[in-house]
């Protein structure tokens, strides 16, 4: 801090350099002789092991641009001696990996799924791979652990709007849910009991209590009851009980597609939403979906097939 | 004649306000009416402070022999925007750690984190290479600023810009290229600062009253006229209309993708290294009142830096579209920039042979000094990134982050702070700095952030490279995206906190900067002494 003040007036001007080479006395080494506001600099040499390390990478890099894809030429570039090329690069590996997982991954896409599950090689294989394509596809809506979140189904529960036998999972999954794209989508529609004026507000509150009364969570009303068997129950069953052919989620249980809330409840009855699924029949190719097929089916809500039982026998 | 300069100010003005109510946008609306109040307001300005008398004028700033007023202000600029830089990067911080805290729209993580970047390195960055760049080059020049008012535009305009950038931002303007996402017309504006910039260094040198030119103005020179031709070449968009924000570039695809990180990369090459060398190669020297460690050495890695840096861009876009061959000149050429990076560090570092010992009592000298440490571990860091094997690990993770922190927040941070401490009680010529122990906390207080930083984000890059990357035994990937993500969060926090750290810091560097500024002074024992309890005694 003692030179402020110092910048009163230039500190110098052409001519009164001091002489090239004077000493350095803390580093004995002489200095270049400029001098600019005071700083001076001294003329040591470049370090040594600097400049040899400067060097080596410039080996490095020859070598490099030697074995490597490097100067550009007019309509290609050099190849390198070693021939490599990134995308051939990536294309070996899947190779590779394809070739290891071929014979399982053939018997996959050609046996059934109800054939797959009875072999124990196979099924294993099938769930692992059917796990890795639910983390790359499925889990930005089912969730991680396809416990689902509101509108997205939760898949390991025994709760199934559409069918829980592996054929009825693996045309879901194929054909997908309210999909455009696919004349075999999944499809159902709710009226807007509400929005298109077919019950009055208070009739909705009313069956709103009702459908809470199904799952044995609230007061029964006998309005709620009289416009249910009316407007609600041709598709989701007297009792509550849904159907899966008509696509009608079951009401009569503590599994909640949306919320359990009175409002939600009444907010689905006003105006329902409509959740959609892709047809990865489209995306993906068979042998994968079988794969998650099995995967979801094994979470833990898999029904067995009648009609596979019945046919073994 | 006297009414030629409001007459044009006043019709500028009425251009602007023209375009302002035709706008297609409402975002081109509102900078165009920033434009019109400020060319109106100038224009009364001139009109009223014109004096036809002909009285001299009261003494101003500028009266001395060097023009120093801008370069005060930009010091105040430098430490407002910076402790808002670091405000906005604690808080996007926060906000990937805590998706609940993005409030939408206009505060959200996307409009945020362009806020964040531009301000630290334009607006910190920037503010402070033009202010350091103008007190050296007069110093080291002995001669005053070429241009007379111009530095005042220079300096004026270049806060428009940051304003209309980041008020931008907020607004949802952008042309979404990193580092380079202000739209068609805040580009140009910058441009025409940006020249003006050119002019008064480049008149400045070309008027020195010293025979030769001080190194660190060849950094300066290098770094202000790559610049230029950086943001150009990068930002050449059509507009779809002349009065609205939005434009498209005129490159497409990969070649775009090039063109941006040939700009991307020397931004940090020119902009972050290139320009903050200038500084480390005055204030260094100066604090620690020694000579540079060598002329050669600064000669050859100040041609060979230059030469290398520019060819670097393409390492970014290792495993992409862009060809095979582009991507292994990108990667020998960064490991061919790692000497002559080092060679900053050892010229920076070596200045203080036979003065080590004042690090020990100089705590502005150590914000130089662990500057140029945290330069030299970037610069070693960045060539071994470039590796492709190291990239197929560390590309699109944490990691990266980290390694621009480092570099951002050791280097360009810690030496900007120097460079003010230094900086303040010589511009307003006081008695040295409020308080030297406040440097010193500040000091730790950075230093901390900076590891805590750098460090959750070895951790989270590592994990997240090694986790996308993990296959089973069938070949299939084991970890789903979002499972990557979670297992970063507590990785978020300890980056959360590291920033809250620097932001602290930031603040007493504020503190300390306006009571020295009025003249205030804790006249407190040398930091030094503090250990030797009989003189701390003998002092109180």
């Amino acid at each position: 801090m003692t030179d402020i003040g110092a910048d009163k007036g230039f500190p110098r001007v052409p001519g009164s350099e001091p002489s090239r080479g004077e000493v350095d006395q803390p580093t004995g080494t002489a200095t270049t002789g400029h001098e600019w506001d005071g700083i001076k600099e001294l003329n040591t040499p470049m370090p040594r092991w600097w400049l040899w390390v400067f060097y080596a990478t410039h080996v490095f890099a020859l070598a490099y641009i030697i074995l490597y894809p490097s100067i550009p030429l007019l309509r290609d570039s050099t190849t390198g001696l070693l021939g490599w090329h990134s995308r051939s690069e990536v294309a070996q590996e899947i190779d590779t990996a394809e070739t290891a997982r071929a014979t399982l991954y053939a018997q996959i896409r050609d046996l059934p799924v109800e054939e797959i599950v009875r072999n124990d090689e196979l099924r294993e294989t099938a769930f692992r791979g059917g796990a890795s394509a639910f983390k790359v596809n499925c889990v930005q809506c089912h969730g991680a652990d396809a416990s689902g979140s509101p509108g997205f189904a939760n898949l390991q529960d025994d709760d199934w709007i559409w069918g829980g036998t592996l054929a009825d999972i693996q045309t879901t999954i194929t054909h997908g849910v309210r999909f455009a794209g696919d004349d075999d989508t999944r499809y159902s529609e709710m009226p807007a009991f509400g929005r298109d004026g077919i019950l009055e507000p208070q009739q909705i509150r009313a069956v709103a209590r009702h459908v809470l009364a199904l799952s044995q969570s609230g007061e029964d009303n006998a309005e709620g009851a009289e416009i249910y068997a009316q407007n609600c129950a041709s598709c989701h069953g007297e009792r509550g009980e849904g159907s899966r052919d008509m696509g009608a989620p079951k009401l009569n249980d503590q599994i909640w597609l949306y919320s359990s809330a009175l409002p939600d409840i009444e907010r689905q009855i006003t105006a329902p939403r409509h959740g959609a699924m892709p047809a990865w029949g489209q995306r993906l190719d068979p042998a994968t979906i079988k794969q998650l097929t099995i995967y979801v089916h094994a979470l833990g809500g898999g029904e067995a097939s009648t009609q596979d039982d019945a046919a073994t026998q | 004649m006297e009414l030629i300069k409001p007459g044009l100010l006043f019709l500028a003005a009425v251009v602007a306000a023209i375009a302002s109510g035709l706008a297609h946008d409402t975002q081109f609306a509102v900078h165009m009416a920033l434009f019109a109040a400020i060319g109106l307001g100038l224009a009364i300005w001139t009109i009223t402070s014109s004096d036809p008398t002909g009285r001299p004028k009261p003494a101003g700033l500028d009266d001395g022999i060097y023009m120093d007023g801008p370069i005060r202000y930009g010091v105040i600029a430098t430490v407002f925007w910076g402790v808002v830089g670091f405000l906005v990067g604690v808080i996007i911080a926060a906000q990937l750690a805590f998706p609940d805290l993005n409030l939408e729209p206009v505060l959200n993580f996307s409009r945020l984190r362009p806020l964040h970047t531009s301000a630290v390195i334009f607006a910190f960055g920037g503010n402070a290479l033009i202010a350091t760049s103008f007190y050296i080059v007069q110093r080291t020049t002995a001669a005053r600023l070429f241009g007379g008012g111009l530095a005042w535009f220079v300096f004026w305009g270049y806060q428009l810009f940051i304003v209309l950038a980041a008020t931008g931002y907020l607004m949802g303007v952008t042309q979404s290229k990193e580092y380079a996402e202000p739209e068609w017309y805040i580009d140009i504006w910058l441009t025409i600062v940006w020249v003006c910039y050119l002019v008064v260094f480049l008149g400045t040198i070309v008027k020195r009253k010293e025979p030769h030119i001080y190194v660190a103005n060849w950094f300066f020179l290098a770094f202000i006229v790559t610049i230029a031709m950086l943001h150009v070449v990068n930002n050449l968009a059509v507009p779809v209309s002349f009065l609205g924000s939005k434009s498209y570039p005129i490159f497409s695809g990969v070649q775009d993708a090039l063109v941006q990180w040939w700009y991307g990369h020397n931004a940090v090459g020119f902009f972050l290294t290139a320009g903050f060398l200038g500084m480390m190669y005055y204030f260094i020297p100066k604090q620690v009142e020694r000579p540079v460690y060598s002329y050669r050495l600064s000669i050859v890695h100040f041609w060979s830096l230059i030469f290398m840096y520019i060819w670097a861009g393409p390492h970014h876009l290792h495993y992409t579209a862009l060809p095979d061959w582009a991507q292994t000149l990108g990667m020998v050429f960064s490991i061919m920039l790692w000497m002559p990076s080092w060679g900053g560090m050892i010229n920076g570092l070596m200045t203080l042979s036979g003065a080590w010992d004042k690090l020990r009592t100089d705590p502005v000298l150590r914000m130089l000094v662990i500057a140029v440490a945290f330069y030299g571990m970037a610069t070693f860091e960045g060539p071994m990134m470039s590796i492709k094997a190291v990239n197929s690990l560390s590309h699109y993770t944490d990691w990266t982050i980290g390694h621009v922190h480092s570099g951002a927040l050791g280097w360009n941070g810690m030496i900007t702070f120097g460079a003010i401490y230094y900086l303040t009680p010589r511009l307003w010529k006081t008695n040295g700095l409020y308080s030297l122990r406040l440097v010193n906390w500040h000091f730790w207080l950075a230093t901390i952030g900076i590891v805590l930083y750098a460090a959750a984000m070895w951790v989270a890059g590592i994990t997240q490279g090694l986790m996308w990357r993990e296959y089973n035994a069938e070949g299939y990937l084991v970890y789903s995206f979002v499972e990557t993500v979670a297992a970063m969060f507590p990785f978020y926090l300890i980056r959360t906190l590291g920033g809250l750290l620097y932001l602290t810091g930031g603040l007493l560097m504020a503190y300390n900067v306006w009571r020295t500024i009025r003249g205030e002074n804790t006249q407190t024992v040398p930091v030094g002494t503090v250990q030797r309890g009989g003189l701390l005694a003998a002092a109180e």
